[in-house]
């Protein structure tokens, strides 16, 4: 829309602006806009607790009343429920307003406990706030307050005090629109009203901590942060999230050097302020005990504490020898955790030694060629006429571009037309969600982009591929095939790709990815199994642990001579190495981070790093001396100066302060076309079961294992089947049964869900208790497993 | 108790059937479920949520709106004897007193036995009968002591079965609407025509 100055000389009447007067002064409207959401972009505040431009009006708190003219003299209005009308005036301080909105304050706390100084809202609080800006001052009532029982747990990780709940409706309004999640409710009536779960049944969805961060009272308050800091001692700073690679913005805050608190911004393009509840709480993995705090070198005892100078010596000595022997022997797997200038300082070091293999994704993900697709933002996402999901269960891999997706599909008439091997969080709102066998999706996807019905949808305007990896028991071309047959009905579709590294798309960008047809991460695991690889640098990645062919990952373990790692924690593949290097973690550094969609935005500092913790970028400069290589950097502004004049996707965020708050695009130009193949398609035996293995939100990821506050919520492995097949195999739910692949077998407990259809299973990957990753075998194009009782 | 039994399944869903929403058909489910229990168990909340799409946190925040709606077990007849002014004046607490002697317990519990629940109830706008009372939601007027024992000695002997079910009984004839006169899972945006069986006349 533009605003048109209707003051200025040649009007042009745009029949979408409204002429308002807020108290006196004239402002423009959009038609259709509410009072409130025009009176914002004055200076004049009005007083407001249910209203929430991200979410419908209802009118519940009546603290926004204004007076409107009428011409029956004056009249009052709720201004979050009343739209804007052309010549409209509007009055929001007068003694009538005010009265008004002392006395719906006076309301509001007369049962409202007033115990703000052991409240975590105290110091930053709506309703405390505005009692001192619009209330009276004191209250009449003196009857005695409602009591319940102060807080109950509503999850692992939301305490809800219903006496301090003042019934605007925002965290239920927020469960039930923007969340789709509809566990919390108003129960009872009157002055019983309280908001509840079902009884016993908690409040579980991924996105509990937004009702927190909305709830304009300290009525829902969240464990990781209950009673750690007040507001007035909290140092903060604007971010990036980079937990998935959806780059939430984020204001990350602090108490005594410590994280206490992340917060959603709202900016248009990405989250419009919400957040997950991993992304939001997973910063107690950087305040963890655990951490690692100085270099280690492998001795005699195991790993022991030693200098960085000592480290860094050795470490290159490792490599020096290694590269001895040709520079394929060494190889670099991961750094898609970090910065954009943490990869391209560790790109750069690889360039200079000449070390071409390189990946930052772990056979999980999609080849980088389709960054060179012809791209969608996530906005022009949401705004298609068809959204085709080719993708992951959003929901649980990148979550809050699952909030945008379900918003459009909801509000904005976008239709999705999913293709899943199982029901995902988004099946509910799809169009047409239609179901495929691993190994048959480009078929099923031709059978239906033929059909009469969706061709009529599709040529009903944009068409974007959401496009990701949905199983990794597959071969990652299945999923390229099913693109080249979206490609062939639908040429000028875009691709929004959608891999889950939080900054695998910088990573790729700067170069951590397989270089002049060097292989990918399982082709260099493939190479270390047969003894071709000494040295294995690990750039905060776990292969061990993550790659889903254990058996494959254990054997190159076993032949590599030394491993190298740069992280934060010790883990399965860093436990036996010959040097692990001490990085600093998320908040401890500065730089910036590019999301799925190739936006590129600041991650800030916020604390110092733990023990001698050092940025990526920092150890590959230090590491390239110790080489007799220098990078030509001495501070981070040159590494990034560098980085924007030597990698031409980030030229755009050269000297752009929009890198600080909505972030900028980088420049991409669609090089790549997928084109239709034929596939060979692979049969099923009917007495097995093909394996869809996919990831969850909560799973053995090491920030969830060592967040304090999510590790409870990690689910214990299992297999769903159809209902029907469970009754085939002849058990109940929840027994323990045994899934095999040829002489290798797991035993695990067996659920019935609906979602997962007939003759396939679902292994949700990287749970407790039980490693599933025996049965994978990565070189299979798909993987049919055997489902058998125990004997 | 538990889940809709079969029978009332069947019944279930022919009522969901009347509404163009399934989430439309709650309050009458809501009804069958105490129907089949005397109350409203959580087992028949969470079932009533998957008949009609929606999470049982809605159903019971829907459900706990209603008074007349009970969660916990309540006995076969429920007796509520009005205690507002008219018929405290006429010696409603004298018989609050004595069918608390009688059925051996305090206002708001239930007898051993299950069969009653008494219960203080506000002005059951019988004002000129005073005193009065209600079992099951059926009135019986200018109650005295000697009424109340012979109404109880008939509930507990059966006499008044016909006139008064069980609680959670509407009642004793079912509505029923055939499949043509309903709505259908229509959504109301969508349909352009009047039913069939209106005969092209306007519905009021």
């Amino acid at each position: 829309m533009t605003i048109v100055d209707p003051t200025a000389e040649n009007i042009v009447v745009d029949p979408n602006v409204v002429n308002i007067t807020i108290n006196d002064k004239p402002v423009l409207a959009r038609k259709g806009e509410l009072i409130i959401a025009a009176a914002d972009r004055t200076d004049d505040f009005i007083p407001r607790f249910c209203y929430h431009p991200r979410m419908s009006s209802v009118g519940m708190c009546r603290q926004c009343l204004v007076e409107v003219e009428t011409p029956r003299g004056p009249m009052m209005v709720v201004s979050c429920m009343t739209p804007v009308a052309e010549g409209q005036i509007v009055r929001t301080a007068t003694d009538t307003v005010k009265k008004a909105q002392e006395g719906v304050l006076e309301l509001l706390l007369a049962n409202h406990p007033l115990d703000c100084p052991v409240c975590d809202k105290g110091g930053e609080c709506p309703l405390q706030d505005q009692a001192f800006s619009h209330g009276p001052g004191e209250s009449r009532f003196v009857e005695e307050k409602r009591h319940y029982e102060k807080p109950i747990a509503i999850s692992e990780i939301v305490y809800l005090d219903r006496e301090r709940c003042i019934l605007c409706d925002r965290c239920t309004r927020f469960a039930d629109e923007v969340a789709g999640d509809p566990l919390i409710s108003f129960t009872s009536r009157g002055n019983d009203t309280q908001v509840l779960t079902f009884p016993d049944e908690p409040f579980s969805s991924y996105f509990s901590g937004n009702t927190v961060q909305i709830c304009p009272v300290g009525a829902l308050t969240a464990k990781p942060y209950r009673f750690k800091a007040r507001p007035w001692d909290i140092e903060q700073t604007e971010s990036t999230c980079t937990s998935c690679s959806v780059g939430c913005r984020i204001v990350v805050q602090s108490s005594r050097d410590e994280l206490v608190r992340f917060q959603g911004v709202d900016i248009d393009p990405v989250n419009w302020g919400w957040l997950c509840d991993r992304g939001r709480y997973n910063f107690e993995s950087v305040n963890s005990t655990e951490r690692l705090i100085a270099p280690l070198i492998k001795s005699d005892s195991g790993l022991a504490t030693t200098s960085w100078s000592i480290a860094l010596e050795s470490a290159a000595r490792i490599i020096r020898t290694a590269l001895a022997s040709g520079a394929d022997s060494v190889a670099i797997l991961g750094g898609a955790r970090g910065t954009n200038e943490d990869a391209f300082a560790w790109a750069s070091l690889a360039d200079q030694l000449g070390i071409t293999q390189r990946d930052s994704q772990l056979g999980d993900g999609l080849t980088p060629e389709i960054f060179n697709l012809e791209q969608a933002t996530i906005d022009q996402t949401c705004a298609a006429s068809t959204i085709i999901l080719l993708s992951p269960d959003l929901k649980e891999e990148l979550p809050v571009l699952y909030l945008r997706v379900r918003d459009a599909a909801q509000k904005r008439k976008s239709r999705i037309l999913e293709f899943t091997p199982r029901d995902s969080g988004l099946t509910p709102y799809a169009w047409r969600s239609v179901s495929f066998e691993p190994g048959r999706q480009a078929q099923v996807v031709r059978e239906t982009l033929e059909t009469q019905e969706i061709q009529e949808q599709i040529r009903r305007g944009e068409v974007v591929v959401v496009l990701g990896r949905a199983n990794l028991a597959e071969n990652e071309s299945f999923t390229l095939h099913a693109l080249g047959e979206i490609f062939h009905a639908i040429p000028n579709a875009k691709v929004l790709p959608v891999l889950r590294r939080g900054n695998v798309r910088g990573a790729v960008a700067v170069g951590l990815t397989p270089q002049k047809n060097s292989g990918d991460a399982i082709d260099i695991l493939t190479k270390a199994a047969a003894g071709k690889i000494e040295c294995l640098i690990l750039l905060g990645s776990d292969p061990l642990a993550d790659v889903a062919d254990s058996d494959l990952v254990a054997r190159a373990f076993n032949r590599t001579r030394s491993v190298i790692s740069i992280d934060t924690f010790i883990n399965s593949s860093n436990r036996n190495a010959d040097v692990v290097l001490p990085a600093a973690a998320f908040a401890e550094k500065t730089g910036t981070t590019t999301n799925l969609e190739g936006r590129i935005s600041n991650v800030t500092q916020q604390i110092t790093p733990r023990g001698t913790c050092r940025p990526d970028w920092m150890i590959a400069t230090e590491l390239g001396l110790s080489l007799g290589i220098d990078l030509g950097v001495s501070s981070l502004d040159e590494l990034h100066q560098k980085m924007t004049s030597n990698i031409p996707e980030f030229s755009s965020c050269a000297n752009n302060p929009i890198i600080n708050s909505d972030g900028v695009l980088m420049v991409s130009e669609a090089s790549a076309t997928i084109s239709r193949a034929s596939v060979v398609l692979v049969d099923r035996n009917s007495y097995s079961y093909r394996l869809i293995v996919s990831r969850t939100m909560y799973d053995n990821a090491q920030s969830t294992t060592t967040s304090p506050s999510l590790v409870g919520i990690i689910t214990k492995s299992a297999i769903y089947v159809n209902p029907l097949d469970l009754a085939r195999i002849g058990v109940v739910d929840g027994t323990n049964i045994r899934v095999g692949i040829a002489d290798k077998s797991i035993v695990l407990p067996v659920n019935a869900h609906s979602g997962v259809y007939r003759g396939t299973a679902w292994l949700p990957y990287n749970h407790t208790t039980v490693d599933v990753r025996p049965l994978l075998d990565i070189t299979s194009d798909v993987v049919d497993v055997r489902i058998e009782q125990l004997h | 108790m538990s889940r809709l039994t079969d029978k009332n399944l069947v019944i279930a869903k022919e009522i969901i059937a009347r509404y163009p929403r399934q989430k439309s058909a709650l309050i009458p489910l809501l009804h069958l479920a105490q129907e089949q229990s005397g109350y409203i168990s959580r087992e028949a909340m969470v079932h009533l949520g998957e008949l009609v799409g929606v999470t049982s946190a809605e159903v019971y925040g829907t459900a706990t709106f209603y008074e007349m709606f009970r969660f916990e077990p309540i006995g076969k007849y429920l007796v509520n004897i009005c205690g507002t002014m008219s018929c405290a004046l006429m010696g409603a607490h004298e018989l609050m007193h004595h069918a608390e002697k009688r059925l051996g317990v305090k206002a708001g519990g239930t007898t051993q036995d299950g069969m009653f629940t008494l219960a203080h109830a506000e002005c059951q706008a019988a004002c000129t009968e005073a005193p009065c009372l209600q079992v099951n939601y059926r009135y019986r007027l200018r109650v005295s002591t000697a009424d109340l024992d012979n109404l109880i000695d008939d509930l507990e002997a059966g006499k008044l079965s016909e006139e008064i079910p069980a609680h959670g009984v509407l009642a004793k004839v079912r509505q029923h609407i055939a499949p043509d006169r309903g709505v259908g899972a229509v959504s109301p945006e969508l349909v352009d025509q009047a039913p069939a069986w209106l005969n092209g006349k306007a519905a009021l």
